[in-house]
């Protein structure tokens, strides 16, 4: 099956976006609508807020879309909307708008895993890269290790216990000050800090050897600044960045270290939005090169969240038959590798 | 004009179909499921019942209520009118509530429970000529200070929506005017009554998909909270 045009809709968090995909590689458009300086003012995303500007902007961001990818509604094969997991009021918009979209216009209807999404968005302009592969996503929301054993098969090695990575950044930013988003600030101040500095743990968690935690290193981070202010101690910013962004880089790393040993995968996909960070790249290229190991990472634009990765995502949906009623709803816990 | 009217404000989740001035159809269901899974399917059925034909305009429960009912509705509501590519009408779901009483010269005056001891209300009367005439703008009100209004006019008044479930006692304690609270079957939203407000409001009421925005009549609470700090 060639030429197949999905239209994709994501609304799961604070970006509203669509994007028109050609056979699950090729982008023909890919339209991001960010309610970040909105957010900004609350020091995160504010949920009501995030699903009230989706509604507003949706029309314009699928229109866009189509007319960057000069295309009609008519010539779409199908519409792929993403139906969690993520935040409810924000998914529900995208969900409702996909639904009547597709309805309307005689489309069949994909619901898409986020998540897959983003391991997704690895296909995109790497025709050569197929399942199986392991792969790592790590966002504001998740840090999953997962095996692609196929394109509709995932099967998750490891997530994390409490927050998030991206979490634990965006937490460690607001406590030095740098605020929010924390990841590209934290990215950035590193260069200049020492990341020896400070002695941060790298915790296990001790029943799985793939699973993560962050929190207590998030915790580890807050003490030491309350203790600098405490005894009066200067903190470097720079050093306590770079010294919490080391501790997290190499959490992340010996896990897929670990995992690269025992499953002996030739090819491992970042993924996810703070896969952009430079520090973790290296990291991650590094742990690779020692296996032997081809590593893949979408460009910055298909990390952060957007449409076309779910449009990558649904074209296997869609050639394996996947197709959602006019009942789908969203589903803000939908489980990796989860079907319905 | 085939008018297709979505009403997703509160607990039902209802469609209706006007085509010259007549329901054609109408579906609303209060099963307990989400409007998000139930909506779509009974639309559908509701076309394919009343002849298969795309409407030409959509006319939606624009608000207040349930921020996420009015939410879904909203977003299946512009991506039936971006697919169909149909025009859409935004009619107040306090008015189309009034609707339900429709010609009554009786002060109308529907409550919706807004939480946080608050309602969304209006009062509401059809003047000469079936025309809906409002006297107390559409807001959220302690209700209170409805009630106080309806007792200062002294005329007999009919309760209706769902703030008379939740309100009954202070109702019959407070009001000091002849009153009615609707009968369950007059008591909530209607998709039929969003449908004739929309033909009756006319085509120069038809705005674009992507114009439409619900009115919630409240702020988030995170946007409230900083306005109160003065930030």
């Amino acid at each position: 099956m060639a030429g197949v045009k999905i239209l994709a809709i994501e609304s799961s968090c604070d970006e509203t976006a669509a994007a028109v995909v050609e056979d699950g590689r090729k982008v023909l458009s890919n339209i991001i609508s960010s309610q970040i300086d909105i957010h900004t003012l609350y020091g995160g995303v504010v949920p009501e807020i995030a699903s009230r500007k989706h509604t507003e902007r949706i029309c314009n961001v699928v229109s866009e879309a189509l007319n960057a990818a000069s295309i009609s509604l008519e010539d779409v094969d199908a519409v792929a909307v993403t139906y969690g997991p993520g935040l409810v009021g924000a998914l529900l918009v995208g969900v409702s708008y996909a639904k009547g979209l597709a309805y309307a216009a005689s489309k069949p209807l994909i619901g898409v895993h986020h998540i897959e999404g983003h391991i997704c968005a690895n296909l995109i302009d790497h025709p050569e890269l197929e399942p199986p592969f392991l792969s790592l996503v790590v966002s504001g929301g998740h840090t999953t290790l997962v095996r692609v054993e196929d394109y509709n098969k995932m099967e998750v090695l490891g997530i994390t216990r409490d927050d998030a990575a991206g979490e634990a950044f965006d937490k460690v930013a607001r406590a030095i000050g740098l605020g929010y988003p924390g990841g590209p600030k934290i990215d950035k101040i590193s260069d200049e800090g020492d990341p020896d500095a400070v002695a941060f743990p790298r915790a296990k968690v001790g029943d799985s050897v793939y699973d993560f935690s962050f929190s207590g290193l998030k915790s580890a981070v807050l003490n030491y600044l309350n203790q600098c202010r405490m005894s009066n101690v200067e903190i470097n910013t720079a050093d306590v960045a770079a010294s919490f962004q080391k501790a997290a880089v190499d959490i992340l790393c010996e896990r897929v270290d670990l995992a690269l040993d025992e499953l002996g995968d030739k090819t491992f996909a970042l993924a996810g939005g703070v896969a952009a960070n430079k520090h973790l790249r290296a990291g991650l290229e590094e742990v690779c090169k020692k296996h032997g190991v081809k590593f893949y990472c979408p460009l910055p634009v298909y990390c952060t969240d957007n449409a076309a990765m779910i449009g990558a995502a649904a074209y296997y949906e869609y050639i394996s038959g996947v197709r959602h009623g006019l009942d789908l709803n969203a589903m803000p816990s939908l489980r990796l590798g989860e079907r319905i | 004009m085939k008018i297709l009217a979505i009403e997703s404000s509160g607990r039902c989740a209802s469609a209706a179909l006007l085509s010259d001035g007549m329901i054609k159809g109408e579906y609303t269901l209060d099963t307990g499921l989400t409007h998000s899974e139930t909506l779509l399917p009974l639309t559908d059925s509701l076309l394919k019942g009343t002849g298969g034909e795309k409407p030409d305009v959509i006319a939606v429960s624009a608000g207040p209520g349930s921020f996420t009912g009015l939410r879904i509705g909203a977003a299946m509501v512009k991506g039936l009118a971006d697919g169909w590519k149909a025009g859409v009408i935004a009619v107040p779901t306090l008015e189309a509530l009034a609707y339900r009483f429709y010609g009554y010269e009786e002060l109308i005056c529907p409550l919706m429970d807004a939480r946080r001891g608050q309602v969304y209300g209006g009062v509401y009367t059809f003047a000469e000529g079936n025309k809906l005439e409002t006297l107390r703008t559409g807001g959220a009100y302690e209700l209170k200070e409805v009630l106080e209004y309806i007792n200062g006019i002294g005329k007999k008044v009919i309760f209706l929506g769902d703030g008379t479930d939740r309100y009954e006692e202070v109702i019959k304690e407070e009001v000091k005017v002849p009153f009615l609270i609707a009968a369950p079957h007059k008591r909530y939203q209607s998709a039929a009554c969003v449908a004739m407000y929309a033909y009756e409001a006319g085509e120069e009421k038809v705005i674009p998909a992507q114009a439409f925005v619900p009115e919630y009549m409240r702020m988030s609470q995170a946007e409230r909270e900083r306005a109160e700090k003065g930030e």
